[in-house]
Order: structure tokens, then sequence, then C-alpha cells
């Protein structure tokens, strides 16, 4: 009996210790608020990069911890981007935080209705059924043109000042410090549940589907439960960029959003919260250098990138940098 | 109002074949070593490309372009599986769909700076153009000839693997592929010349892809979202399956198209998520 009580007291120690920040994470969260004094030209593009990093942590916690491959999450993002801009658009709906929860919880709903399809369906099967409600989604949207305006773009979005104070202002300096607070926040809450005992459990579904059951582990619940968790931070990431640009565009459903995100997400390396942001940044930034480039040999670079990174860092840059300096990797 | 369903019926079954040329060989692929190759329509699009070049630079006939799409595309997809594919056939499938998608984007560039980003057209030789007018309905000759040389690959495949050495081996390997192992089959030998054929009718679907929906440097991306339905639909490793699939999908494609515009392709997506939801290993798969 003493033993038993010895397990599980080491096992809740351990987990403490992973959640320990260290000094590195505090250097890292500090430096995200030096746009607001070196490079206040870049702060919208920086809000743009809060914005996908909470995006990108989002598919992190399906396809990274709990081994969904999903290439149709963008599906998410639109849903919020949309809500949140509808309900402003065409309700008068402008205040900024109710407005990000509403488009939280219009896709979270939808994200739990597709979660029953999700766990069904492995291998190629899966990537379909993502894949395809992805398109659906899209085109959808098309199709309900009245409503979404289409490839025109949802117009007359109007956000009121946060608080009724920090009004949204042309540098971006609300619209980053917006940005950053919610992914700040939606990292915190991530980076609880990798540290938990779900987390744990999430990254045994991820080794091996089989011997969870065995071991009396539901990860049919399991699964539910995280891409749920996902699909909501995937719709807040989408109301902020809603909210940031007061306009909703369709190019918030579509595939290369998708598709974008797993490759900021195998640049950063999956599986670790980190990774995500650094992906989107260095994506973003390197983007948003070469866009003077015709975007057909952007996509070139992409893919030289993509089949090098997984050919010789099947971990990723960050999971690359960790096995050279030596560090275990989990 | 029947004629025009006949014609969307013809019509629909002639994309439906041309869908089955190009993904019939992903659908065996897959079946065999479980890679998933997103990188298949590229193969499509080399073949294109290849016919594009053969009749408008040499100035051959369409006849001489479609086997040089076939070997062409068979040669290019031999060497990238002996470099590249082979290191992932372990990996996982994260690994590889990233790996074969970053090929399809690299393809596309590469399309686009050689040829343009334009759509390519090819003169049809007198005999394929035209229609042909049955019980007082034109159905496209063109459209006729797919039909007739999809049958024909259809065949040629059945036999094959029905009746041929190599046709029992793939199935050995693709019914349990430790087991052909075992029995001294050299399932990576097997693999490679499949791999080589079914990318070799990519290519040649391609070819035949030109004259009915054109060619650009998206063609990898565009038809890879229809090949990838087709297998997913028909089953890995089935040829019945995929040839099912093909056709259900071409009919539902155009029938969509042409009688509800405005909701056609969403159609197809709801009935691609419908069947999977039901039968997540596709109509006629096994696993």
């Amino acid at each position: 009996m003493a033993e038993i009580t010895q397990t599980i007291v080491d096992a809740r120690g351990w987990l403490k210790l992973q959640t320990r920040w260290s000094p590195y994470e505090i250097a890292f969260w500090v430096a995200t608020l030096l746009p607001f004094f070196f490079l206040p030209t870049y702060l919208s593009l920086a809000s743009q990069i809060a914005i996908t990093a909470l995006f990108a942590i989002s598919v992190d916690l399906v396809l990274g911890y709990a081994g969904i491959v999903t290439l149709g999450h963008a599906m998410f993002f639109g849903l919020g981007a949309y809500a949140s801009g509808l309900i402003s658009a065409k309700l008068g709906w402008n205040e900024p935080i109710s407005g990000l929860i509403f488009g939280g919880l219009v896709a979270g709903a939808v994200g739990f209705i597709v979660s029953f399809m999700i766990v069904r369906v492995q291998h190629l099967a899966l990537l379909m059924i993502t894949l395809g409600l992805g398109f659906l989604t899209y085109e959808l949207a098309n199709a309900l043109s009245s409503i979404t305006g289409g490839t025109d773009g949802l117009q007359g979005v109007d956000i009121s000042p946060i608080f009724g104070t920090f009004n949204f202002d042309l540098w971006g300096y609300t619209a980053y410090a917006y940005s950053l607070i919610v992914l700040f926040i939606g990292f915190l809450i991530s980076r609880r549940i990798v540290n938990s005992s779900f987390g744990l459990a999430l990254r045994g579904v991820r080794e091996n589907v089989k011997r969870m059951p065995a071991i009396g582990s539901d990860y049919r619940f399991h699964l539910q439960k995280i891409y749920t968790i996902s699909a909501v931070m995937a719709g807040v990431a989408g109301a902020l960029l809603t909210q940031t640009t007061e306009t909703v565009s369709l190019d918030t459903l579509s595939f290369n959003r998708s598709a974008d995100v797993v490759v900021m997400l195998i640049l950063g390396g999956t599986g670790r919260l980190y990774g995500a942001i650094l992906g989107a940044i260095i994506f973003m930034i390197a983007r948003d250098q070469l866009s003077g480039l015709n975007p057909q040999y952007w996509y070139f670079w992409i893919g030289i990138l993509l089949m090098v990174v997984v050919l010789t860092m099947p971990k990723g840059i960050l999971g690359g940098l960790s096995r050279l300096i030596g560090r275990r990797d989990e | 109002m029947i004629s025009q369903f006949a014609i969307v019926l013809f019509d629909g079954f002639a994309f439906g074949m041309l869908l089955f040329v190009l993904s019939v060989g992903l659908s065996v692929t897959l079946g065999l070593m479980n890679f998933i190759n997103l990188a298949h329509g590229a193969f499509g699009m080399l073949g294109g490309y290849i016919a594009v070049v053969v009749m408008r630079r040499l100035g051959l006939p369409f006849l001489v372009a479609l086997p040089a799409a076939f070997l062409g595309a068979a040669l290019v997809s031999i060497v990238f599986e002996r470099t590249l594919f082979r290191r992932l056939y372990k990996a996982g499938e994260l690994n590889q769909v990233l790996f074969t998608i970053g090929l399809v984007f690299v393809a596309a560039a590469s399309a686009a700076y050689v040829f343009g980003t334009g759509l390519q057209v090819i003169q049809m030789p007198s005999f394929l153009r035209g229609s042909v007018e049955i019980g007082g309905m034109r159905f496209g000759t063109y459209r006729i000839f797919l039909i007739v040389v999809a049958l024909i690959v259809t065949a040629l495949l059945y036999f094959g693997l029905e009746r041929t050495r190599l046709g029992a081996q793939i199935r050995a390997s693709v019914d349990n592929q430790r087991v052909a192992q075992g029995l001294g089959l050299d399932v990576e030998r097997i693999f490679a010349i499949t791999f080589a054929l079914g990318s070799g009718l990519a290519g040649l679907g391609g070819a035949l892809a030109i004259e009915i929906v054109g060619l650009d440097p998206s063609f990898g991306f565009h038809y890879l979202v229809y090949v990838l339905i087709v297998v997913a639909v028909g089953g890995l490793g089935s040829i019945t399956g995929s040839f099912v699939g093909a056709a259900l999908l071409g009919i539902s494609d155009v029938a969509g198209k042409y009688f509800v515009p405005e909701i056609g392709s969403f159609l197809i997506y709801l009935v691609l998520i419908a069947i999977l939801f039901v039968r997540p290993h596709g109509l006629f798969g096994k696993r």
C-alpha cells in the first residue's frame, strides 16, 4: 500500500516538475513585448503572427499531442471568424470579448459534433474526412454568399473599443496587445493541458492506440475532448483575426490555411507548444519578407523546405536543436 | 429531359473513367505499402506536360503522346521511389503527407517556371473531334474514346492481376505483406514495379485529361482531391472499388454541376463524408 502511494506522489511530482517555468520561457514572453518599443511599424504583422501562433497551437494539440493528422483545421478558424464577424455585421453586436467567446463557442460546438466522426476513422479515411470537411465548409460559405459575402468577403464588421476604453488604432498597438494577451491565455491553458494526466493520456493514444483501452483508458473520449478544445481555440484565433482586421474573407476557410499551419508545425516541431509558436513566427516573417516574390516560387521553397525537414529533422527545428544540445526528448 | 439525363450520365461516366485512370495506381500502391502518396496527381500532371511537349515540340501524333506520357511518368516515378519515397515507408503518415505535399508544391512551381501558368491546349487528331449521333443524342467522340481506353486499361489490369505471376504476387503482398515476405517474395521489388505502373497510369490519365479539363500547374493539387476521394470511397487496393468510386464521383460531379450548379461541389464532399462515416474503409475496402 505504502509503495502505491509512493508512486502516485512521484507521478504527481513528475507532472509538477514538467510545469515549472524555465528562464528561457520567461525570456521568450518578455521578448514578445519588444515590438511595442522597437518595431512599431510591424505591429500589425506581429498581431497576425500572434493569431497564427494561437491557431498553430490549437492544431498542435490534436496533431502533435493526440496524433490526429488533420488537413482541414481552417474550418474551425473560419467558423470562428465568420461567427464573430456575422454577429457584428448582421446583428450589430460589437463588443469584442463576448464576440471572441461566441466565435470560440460556435467553432467548439461544430468541433464537438465532428469529433464523433474523427474518432471513428484512422489513416487515409481520417485524412479524407478532415480534408472533406474543410472543403465542405469552404464551399458552403461560398454558396451562402448572400450571408457571408462570398468571394468579396464579409463587409460591415465594426468592433467597439475593448472594455470601452482601448480603441483599435491604425498602428495596431491595441490589436497586438489584444492578440498577444489572448495568445498567452491560450498558451497557458494548453500548457496546463499537456502537462496534466490528460495530456499524458493523449500522448499515450498517439504512441499506441491499442494499448490505451488495455490499461483502462477510454481513448475515444480523450480524443473527442481535445478535438473540441482545439476547435474552440482555433475559433478564437479566427475571431481574433476578424476583430483586428474588421473583415472576413473566404481565405480563412481555405485549404491553404490548413496546409500552411501544418507546415508551421513541422518547421517548429510537433508535440511541443513552443514549436508551434516558433514555426508561426518563422513562416509569417518569411512570407512577409518574401511577399514580393511570385507566390508560385514561394511555394517552391516551402516545398523544398518541407522535404528537407521531413528527411533530415523529423522532429522539426526545435526537435533538431534539442537533439544537438543533447537534451532528452520527450 | 430524358436525353438531357442521358447526356449528363454519359459525360459523367466519361469523366469518371478519366478519374479511374488517374487514381487506380494510387489505390493499389496505398493498399500495398500504406504509403500515402499525395504526389500521385503530380505524376498525372507530368504525363500531361510530356504529352504537350511530344505533340507540340516534336510534332508527333496524339496516339504516340499517350504511351510517351505513360512511360515518362513511370520512369520518373521509379527514380523518385528508389531515391526518396522508400525512406518514408516506415515513417509516420504525417511525414509521408508532408513530404509528398512538399513535392506537389515543387512540381507545381517547376511546371509554372517551365511552361508558364497558362492553360495548355493540344490539337486533337480529326478522328477524335466532333460527335456521334445515336438515337437523336450527340455524344462527344473524344469521350467515347476515353471510355474505351479506360475499359481497356481495366481489362488489362484485371487480366494482369488475376492471371499473371506478378499479379498473384501483388495480390499476395496486399493481402498480407509479412506472410508474402516470409514465402520469399521480394515485396520491395514488387512495390517498386507497382508504383511505376500506377504512376504511369496517372501520367496516361494526365495526358487524356488535357482535352477534357485542361492542364495547368495547379493540376496536381486540383485533381489530387478527386483522386483521393476515389481511393477513399472505393477502398484501398481494390480495382473494382476504384472503378465504381470513380464512376460514381464522375457522374455525381457532372450531374451536380449541371443540375444544381450553386451547391454542386458542396454535395460531393457531403457524400464523401457520409460514405466514409458509414464505411471508414470505403465501399469495397477490406481493411
